[in-house]
């Protein structure tokens, strides 16, 4: 199971690392040293595991996508990375997940910091009921900062392709936009703050497919100064979006792991391993 | 067998239809009973002040500033009872919205489940106590604890002491209703909040109340309402003089002590105190019925916001 170098030292071959038998040759990441690594870690809620020994090391500047059927424990492992799971009673985990080479679930880790710098994206686009200026303005309001925020929330704006259908109506409620741009102010009110990550847990579920492709298009655009980790129930959106994928399932104790890992194009043309060739081809899930 | 099923289906569906029948009426009867009960107990109260508005002129019951029911010379100006009734709610809510709020923000966003279990049910007995125990109370400890401490010179009745109880008295419903409202904001504002570095404090200044905004008004002025209608506690508390007054530590007399007041004597049914009742009975109804109103209004606004 545990075929890989130590923490201390990642290296290209933790990509495929937590495959049971060993699915994935390591030979894809193209990245030395990874903005995240995860090493062994489960996922519990109260007794129930929920993901299983997973490995994965999440390479800078590029999109990760995080696939596999309902259940699997894809959002449980995302939302680990920014501990959103502290806010749900009974989380626990097991296992390292370390940012920037700092642990992230350790007590001397600022939860506060440690999302500010791993932003998040949620699956139902969640603006505040405030304006569009101020939701973009809020995590600048947080920080404190007083001076430049009109040029910053332009700036956010223009970023997240929103600028040009929302530049005369910044008062008005983040609430009246459509489905696409609320999810896009979601974004934009991200990268406000200038996180190092963004994870996406299904941005384009709620969406209709333009949306969709829009914030298709954003993701590429972004991982100019982003890592982007995305977790999608949509093959097509991996497949089309990402650089690197990630197939999860779950076991018989319904507990998700990782059955599959590389670049996107050899996870989708030649899977490595029969459950992932099922997947990709529509056969299971 | 499917021959039989068949020939007894249309009977007993016939059955079913007259049981359907008649379970409808019985609760449609149930429904009318309640709004018949309702429109009749509005239409005597309007009529009964009718009948004393006959005697004394509209304009001088609501702008007289001299309530003299039952010493001569009688005078009927409702204004010292208003205000009576207002300057207790207001003490009330000065007390109740901010310790309300607040009790509300800490059993949803910061008690564990475990102290949130044992806390709600705590103020729902705080809520179940008779309101006249609360007035006893007021008498029996609130007032000599305010003569002991900060206002030697405080009477046995007192706005003060009456306000302070029905502060207490209201407190439970500010809190309860409150706190539907801040869990009536969806999880996923919380999550956009902490997701962009908040604080818990942060998320619910700047997330949480913002958004359950109306929801807490609506809370606020159900509880001013119940605090312009609460009864006894007020009469044992505030006591029966009836005067035009802003000072919260004199003895007054509110609508509802009024109302009281002439209910439990020997007043005659063809008396003008009598009548006078229902005059002050309607207009109470009518303030009450506009709070709630607006109550409504602003709950039925929260909700369209996320639904």
């Amino acid at each position: 199971m545990n075929e890989r170098e130590p923490v201390t030292k990642p290296s290209v071959s933790q990509i495929g690392a937590s495959a049971p038998s060993g699915a994935t040759e390591a030979t894809s990441a193209s990245s030395i040293n990874p903005a995240l690594l995860l090493e062994n870690v489960s996922c519990w809620y109260g007794g129930f595991r929920a993901v299983r020994e997973v490995s994965l090391a999440i390479p800078r500047n590029k999109v990760t996508a995080l696939i596999g059927p309902s259940g699997c424990g894809k959002s449980t492992l995302l939302r680990s990375i920014n501990r959103m799971n502290d806010l749900v009673p009974g989380f626990r985990l097991e296992g390292e997940i370390a940012f920037e080479g700092t642990s992230v679930h350790s007590r001397a880790t600022d939860v506060i910091d440690l999302r500010r710098r791993v932003g998040m994206v949620f699956q139902k686009p969640n603006p505040f009921p405030k304006s569009i200026f101020e939701n973009v303005a809020f995590g600048l309001r947080l920080l404190g900062e007083t001076t430049g925020i009109d040029a910053l929330v332009e700036e956010s704006l223009r970023a997240a392709a929103l600028w040009d259908e929302v530049k005369d109506k910044l008062d008005q409620p983040g609430l009246s936009l459509s489905g696409g741009q609320q999810q896009r102010l979601c974004i934009a009110r991200a990268i406000a703050i200038r996180p190092e990550v963004i994870l996406m847990d299904e941005p384009c579920s709620a969406l209709d497919p333009k949306s969709t492709l829009q914030i298709e298009e954003l993701m590429r655009k972004l991982i100019r100064d982003y890592t982007i980790v995305i977790v999608t129930h949509n093959m097509q959106q991996a497949a089309r979006a990402s650089d690197y994928t990630v197939f999860l399932t779950m076991g018989d104790d319904r507990a998700g792991y990782v059955v599959e890992q590389g670049e996107t194009g050899k996870i989708f043309t030649a899977p490595q391993q029969q459950l992932t060739a099922d997947y990709v081809s529509g056969r299971f899930g | 067998m499917a021959g039989v099923s068949t020939a007894h289906r249309p009977d007993s569906a016939a059955t079913t239809r007259r049981g359907e029948a008649l379970i409808e009426f019985l609760l449609r009867a149930s429904a009318a009973i309640g709004i018949i009960t309702t429109v009749g107990i509005v239409t005597v109260l309007l009529v009964e002040a009718i009948f004393f508005f006959a005697e004394v002129s509209p304009v001088d019951f609501f702008t007289g500033t001299r309530w003299s029911a039952s010493i001569l010379p009688y005078a009927f100006g409702v204004i010292p009872l208003i205000t009576s009734t207002l300057m207790i709610a207001f003490i009330a809510l000065v007390l109740a919205v901010p310790l309300g709020v607040l009790a509300a923000v800490w059993m949803s966003e910061f008690a564990s489940q475990r102290v949130r279990s044992i806390i709600k049910p705590v103020l729902e007995i705080l809520a179940g106590i008779p309101t006249i125990v609360y007035g006893f109370f007021a008498i029996t400890v609130i007032t000599p604890l305010l003569k002991a401490t900060i206002l030697p010179d405080l009477g046995t009745f007192s706005a003060l002491s009456a306000g302070i109880v029905v502060g207490i008295l209201v407190l439970p419903l500010v809190a309860s209703l409150t706190e539907d409202a801040l869990r009536a904001v969806p999880r996923g504002l919380r999550e956009g909040s902490y997701a962009l570095g908040a604080t818990r404090w942060e998320t619910v200044r700047r997330v949480l109340l913002p958004a359950a905004l109306s929801g807490i008004a609506a809370a606020v002025i159900l509880a001013m309402s119940r605090a312009v209608g609460e009864t006894m506690a007020v009469v044992l508390a505030a006591g029966t003089n009836p005067q035009l007054t802003l000072n919260p530590t004199e003895s007054v007399q509110t609508m509802t002590a009024f109302i009281v007041q002439i209910s439990l004597g020997d007043t005659p049914t063809e008396s003008i105190q009598f009548k006078a009742l229902f005059a002050v009975g309607a207009t109470l109804f009518a303030i009450t019925f506009t709070l709630n109103l607006i109550s409504a209004w602003l709950v039925a606004r929260y909700r369209n916001v996320y639904e």
